[in-house]
């Protein structure tokens, strides 16, 4: 889908991580079309770790790889799927993500593609679930930051359970698919990037028809 | 011929009767042995002259018990224990006979006869000791270990005691002996009579090293031979044969057959073939010792008893008060502390079963005269059956003063981690070793196939072959010690009658049980397994799981099936056992089981079937909400 000319010069690493793929309505619609991108590589964290047995080794070895790293989930009690943390919890180490000799992450760019259930309007200090969403995020942000990743703001559908049958699908995913664009081509306004609350309305306010 | 038969029924009913009476209360079988002797010799009177015969016959069990000892005796680990042996052991051993000798000196024996008592009475009661040990739990405490230290050294001694006796004969009794037994006495099987002296030791030199070598090269090309055929009464029979050819060679060069036992067993230590050897042997060493304790016993002259009672009571009470003198002593310079030194002191203070063996020894190499034999034996065997009151004394009285404090039994370090034993190293049992092994347990791995214990051995498996379906076996394979045993042999019946042996003698030990398929996993759970795996069943789910995934299914919903699968089949086993339970016994004939095998089937479709339909899912896992839930949010929310 991919309008653009140039050849991209960065790399994507998408980690998805959904247990329940059949029932997907959002995610699988936004993973499918990240494979068909030539800039990112794919990975559905939870069929190549069925048994939750993550290569340490081969894990470290695809961030080295790659300059932008994307979490996609669905928002599960305002956290990612499990085998994301424990994706987390054994891939980020000592000496390689953190800590002295660890910056093998550094200058890289982190964001993360979330579908949520609940509305917008409930996702407010004094909405029904008192936090935004970037608030819920926290503790990615304070990962990304420790381990010198460059936090952009995260790609995310409110809404979700709904969003098909009100069709807000298609657009969300060809926002999505120029997201990927400008990350592989570095076109980003980064400062504005980090800024947001959500990536979606980087594109509301440029022309996407563009 | 019946005449014989009634002989040996009398024999065996004594034993039968007076061994198990006697380990009950608490005096091992050694003593049982010499009561039933006791009891049919010089109370009953029930056999007489045709004892002497027998113990000739029955002293075989001494070449077998020391093959045995040899075997025990890993040169590797003797030489970890050098020091041990040699300070505790040695200076035991020197310390009492020493003294011993002195007085019998004093007394007025002469020099040879004083120094055949005193090694007799150095040495103490392995089998009664060792077994009490057992008994009473105190294996790990430093005390028995300083004791099993001393025995130990103590049973290689009598090697070199039995070639030095011979050579304190005294001529004028031998000149005596031979003129009441006339021409019978001058052996004539030996090959080496009449050879000069410097062909004498080099044949002497020749066998050891044809029993050496031979024993280290030949017995396993053999062993392997004789295995492979799978009779089971031709490896006995190979066993026996070679103790016996061993002493028969031993015997014509005029060595001990005990001393060529005995290098037999030790080269024949690191054999694959050692723990079968063993289980072999043991059952005849068993029976024949305990049938030259039986002769010893039924050979005790009351009659001497009687006449010298205060003497042979105050020998007894002297040797014993001496023995504990010197171990006590021992234990002071070796810093055994508080209770630890008593259980050395007290444990110890005993003759033993060698001192017999000796004494017969010395009497047929005309060392020790009649009278004095008598004297002799009922003095050992009187401070044998006062060993159990030592070990009470022990309990009761020194234990409880050093029970609180700065007692040092608490204290023991258990180093035994408590083994595992494996039954069958075939594909099953090599991955159960390998997981146990690499976590650092100690596993003794046993298999009847020899060419499978050479493979193991060859990528450096520690194996032996055997028959882990013999409790003899199971035995010598430590399962008195072990706190696992994995039954991992791919045969069905076996397998079922080992589960329900095992669980009868060792009720407490953990049995884990590879099964062939639901049929034999049930009559291995009815035999008593703790835990049961079909060795099909899992790889069987894998493959069907993978089989999902060649097929296009999400890996991690293939993942999810097989729990589905595994959950179901898990709930359901406890029902299905009792129904296959009731079939099998005949309680029930309405083929309960086999419709509960339907309903079974029919419970995994479902589970199967509901995980893949999305959102009417019946089983769970990861359900989101229902499509309108984030409006009523934000209705709840404006409320
Ligand atoms: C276990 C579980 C927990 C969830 N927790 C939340 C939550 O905390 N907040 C929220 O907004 N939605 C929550 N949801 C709804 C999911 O976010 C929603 O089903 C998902 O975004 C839909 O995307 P999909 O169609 O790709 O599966 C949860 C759903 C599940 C199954």
């Amino acid at each position: 889908m991919s309008t653009e000319a140039s050849s991209p010069s960065r790399h994507i690493l998408l980690l998805f991580a959904h247990p329940s793929q059949a029932r997907s309505e959002v995610n699988s619609v936004l993973f499918n079309a990240a494979k068909k991108h030539t800039a990112v590589t794919a990975v559905d964290l939870y069929a190549e770790y069925p048994d939750f047995n993550i290569s340490i080794e081969r894990e470290q070895q695809r961030l080295l790889e790659h300059d932008v790293i994307i979490f996609q989930f669905p928002m599960y009690w305002y956290s990612t799927p499990a085998l994301l943390k424990e994706w987390q919890d054994l891939v980020l180490e000592y000496g390689f993500a953190y800590g002295k000799g660890g910056d093998a992450l550094k200058g890289k760019q982190f964001l993360c593609a979330v579908s949520a259930g609940g509305r917008e309007e409930a996702y407010q200090t004094d909405g029904f679930n008192h936090f935004t969403l970037r608030q819920l995020l926290q503790p990615l942000e304070q990962m990304a930051s420790i381990t010198q990743l460059t936090f952009l703001a995260p790609f995310a559908l409110f809404g979700s359970r709904t969003a098909k049958e009100e069709h807000r699908i298609t657009l969300h995913s060809a926002v999505w698919t120029k997201l990927l664009d400008s990350l592989a081509q570095d076109t980003l306004d980064i400062t504005k990037a980090r800024q947001l609350e959500n990536l979606t309305r980087y594109f509301d306010e440029q022309d996407l028809h563009k | 011929m019946t005449g014989y038969f009634l002989q040996a029924f009398i024999y065996l009913l004594a034993a039968v009767v007076a061994v198990p009476v006697a380990k009950r209360f608490g005096l091992g079988s050694v003593l049982g042995y010499l009561i039933a002797g006791l009891i049919i010799g010089p109370v009953l009177g029930l056999v007489g002259e045709e004892t002497n015969a027998i113990q000739h016959f029955a002293e075989f069990g001494v070449v077998m018990m020391l093959f045995l000892v040899g075997m025990e005796l890993e040169p590797k680990a003797l030489w970890h224990m050098k020091l041990r042996l040699l300070g505790l052991g040695g200076l035991q051993l020197l310390l009492t006979s020493a003294v011993i000798t002195g007085i019998a000196m004093i007394a007025g024996l002469s020099w040879q006869v004083a120094l055949t008592i005193g090694l007799i009475f150095a040495l103490s009661s392995t089998a009664i000791v060792l077994q009490t040990f057992q008994e009473k739990g105190l294996q790990q405490t430093e005390g028995a270990k300083g004791a099993f230290s001393i025995l130990l050294f103590q049973d290689i001694a009598v090697i070199p005691m039995l070639a030095l006796i011979p050579l304190l004969a005294l001529p004028e009794l031998a000149s005596a002996i031979n003129e009441t037994a006339g021409q019978n006495a001058g052996h004539g099987d030996s090959l080496v009579e009449g050879l000069p002296g410097w062909l004498y030791g080099l044949v002497i030199i020749a066998s050891i090293v044809f029993v050496t070598v031979g024993g280290h090269y030949l017995s396993r090309p053999l062993f392997r031979f004789v295995a492979s055929s799978g009779l089971r009464e031709i490896f006995t029979a190979t066993a026996l044969m070679l103790v016996i050819g061993i002493a028969a060679l031993m015997g014509l060069v005029g060595l001990s057959p005990a001393l060529g036992a005995f290098l037999a067993g030790v080269v024949l230590a690191n054999s694959e073939f050692r723990h079968e050897l063993k289980a072999n042997i043991e059952p005849f060493k068993g029976l024949l010792l305990g049938l030259f304790f039986i002769t010893v016993g039924a050979g005790i002259h009351f009659a001497t008893l009687f006449e010298n009672w205060v003497l042979i009571i105050s020998i007894t009470l002297g040797v014993m008060v001496l023995k504990a003198l010197v171990l006590f002593v021992i234990a002071l310079l070796f810093d055994l502390k508080g209770s630890n030194r008593w259980l050395l002191t007290l444990s110890l203070a005993q003759a033993g079963e060698f001192g017999f063996v000796l004494i017969s020894f010395a009497a047929q190499n005309n060392v020790l005269a009649t009278d004095l034999i008598a004297l002799l034996q009922l003095v050992v065997a009187l401070s044998m059956f006062l060993t159990p009151g030592l070990f009470i004394l022990f309990e009761r009285v020194i234990m409880p003063r050093y029970m609180h404090g700065s007692g040092s039994r608490q204290h023991d370090t258990i180093d035994d981690k408590g083994s595992v034993i494996i039954a069958g190293i075939g594909r099953f049992g090599q991955i159960v070793n390998r997981l146990l092994v690499a976590n650092d347990f100690k596993t003794v791995i046993l298999d009847i196939r020899s060419e499978q214990v050479d493979l193991m051995r060859q990528i450096g498996t520690q194996a032996y072959f055997g028959d882990a379906s013999k409790p003899g076996m199971l035995d010598t394979a430590g399962i008195k010690q072990a706190s696992l045993m994995v039954i991992a042999i791919d045969d069905r019946e076996t397998a079922v009658e080992m589960v329900k042996y095992v669980k009868l003698a060792h009720p407490e030990l953990k049995l884990l049980v590879r099964a062939f398929d639901r049929g034999h996993s049930y009559r291995l759970r009815q035999a008593g397994a703790d835990y049961l795996i079909s060795e099909t069943y899992h790889s069987a789910l894998e493959m069907g799981a993978q089989a999902l995934r060649s097929m296009g299914v999400h890996p991690f919903q293939a993942e999810r099936q097989k729990h589905a699968y595994r959950d179901i089949e898990a709930q359901q086993s406890d029902v299905l056992y009792e129904a296959w339970k009731d079939d099998a016994s005949g309680v029930r004939f309405d083929n309960n089981y086999r419709e509960l095998f339907m309903e079974l089937q029919q419970l995994i479709d479902d589970a199967l079937k509901s995980d893949l339909h999305d959102n009417h899912s019946k089983r769970r896992g990861w359900t989101p909400p229902p499509k309108g839930y984030a409006e009523e949010q934000l209705k709840n929310q404006k409320d």
